[in-house]
């Protein structure tokens, strides 16, 4: 597999309050991250369903980012407490399904977070690097012009 | 509520893996509560078969569909159009969902994608568990609502075995022994007494151990 050619198309759900934040502020700061990713902003990670993480990979994602509020911090008081067991949950199946479970996975950032969120990005784009494109899009019958 | 849990997706996926079209069939009602098998189970095992069929190379087609219920024939024709598409019907209803649809539809194969497991209730968030077992005679008014025939490891009507510690059934450390309960409900409702009577074998014949059961209402008889 030539991984030199292959950039990871990676869907990141941003929570409004947080990382959807931080990443506006690395804009405002220069700081740069991959434009591998695919920022979708939610109002709180809590109102992610898991069929979302489903679609997502069953759609051509290589990968998918949940990043919600700092633990504690969340402006809804629990949802990205919810959303994690939501990704653990989804992890468990994908495993199920024959997909790596590291291409999903959730983290907790906070609105000033910008660097660190970066460097996030750049280990996520890194680690589907390494597991190469997802082999559901490999077998290439569905929307896969979705991410395009 | 009728309380089930989905069987793996390796498993479903080979049981419809001889297929090249399978509807997904959900049912709205006790396994929606217990989320097991309402609209978004089938999205989320519609989404996992598909993957999994693709990464196995095989040609299989997934529709999805949710119904109000399976377990009635009216609502059963909601469906007819859908299971008349396809090859198979994964349904993700109880037991009596899946045999409903294998009767209404004699020509098409149906497979049970849940393990129906009990009926129960919602202890807390993420919690079911399992408060009668439809014995066909129910006894809960001699106990104080609390069913020794569901809840006790032993099925004991006259009291509690040697084996409970404390509050604590000996089977399962983590399950409260029903006597204790039982005797602690019948205090508070000051029904003490109802202990003192001896009562005798229990009569398993209206339970599953007869044998098919069918109730007739005559009045209600068309």
């Amino acid at each position: 597999m030539n991984t030199q050619a292959f950039e990871p198309r990676i869907v990141a759900f941003c929570c409004h309050y947080c990382a959807y934040a931080s990443a506006d502020l690395a804009g405002s700061m220069r700081i740069q991250y991959p434009p591998n990713v695919l920022i979708i902003r939610t109002p709180c990670t809590g109102r992610l369903e898991t069929e979302y993480f489903m679609k997502a990979f069953e759609n051509g994602a290589d990968g998918v980012l949940v990043a919600g509020c700092m633990e504690g911090g969340c402006h809804f008081i629990e949802g990205n407490l919810c959303a994690r067991k939501r990704v653990n949950y989804i992890r468990d199946m994908l495993e199920e399904v024959g997909l790596e479970k590291e291409r999903l996975r959730m983290v907790n950032v906070s609105a000033a977070m910008a660097r660190p969120l970066a460097d996030i990005i750049f280990d996520m784009v890194e680690t589907v690097r390494k597991l190469g494109p997802s082999p559901i899009k490999s077998q290439g019958t569905l929307q896969q012009e979705c991410l395009s | 509520m009728i309380v089930a849990q989905r069987k793996n997706i390796p498993d479903l996926l080979s049981i419809v893996e001889k297929h090249k079209t399978v509807l997904v069939l959900g049912c709205g009602t006790c396994v929606t509560v217990c989320l097991s098998g309402g609209q978004r189970e089938v999205s989320i095992i519609a989404s996992a078969l598909r993957m999994a069929a693709r990464l196995n190379d095989l040609p299989l087609t997934i529709d999805e569909l949710t119904i109000e219920r399976q377990c009635d024939n009216v609502f059963l024709e909601q469906a007819s159009d859908a299971i008349k598409k396809v090859d198979a019907v994964l349904s993700l209803g109880c037991g009596a969902g899946v045999q409903a649809l294998a009767e209404r539809f004699a020509d098409k194969p149906v497979y049970a994608g849940l393990d129906t497991a009990f009926i129960g209730i919602l202890e807390e968030r993420g919690i079911w568990t399992e408060k009668c077992a439809a014995c066909g005679s129910c006894v809960l008014h001699l106990y104080g609502g609390i069913c020794p025939v569901t809840r006790c490891a032993k099925h004991m009507l006259n009291g509690p075995c040697s084996g409970s510690r404390e509050d604590r059934c000996e089977v399962d450390p983590d399950r409260p022994c029903a006597w204790q309960l039982i005797y602690k409900r019948l205090k508070d409702i000051g029904q003490l007494d109802r202990l003192k009577e001896i009562r005798s074998p229990k009569n398993w014949k209206p339970s599953l151990s007869g044998g098919l059961r069918t109730i007739v209402r005559e009045d209600h008889r068309v």
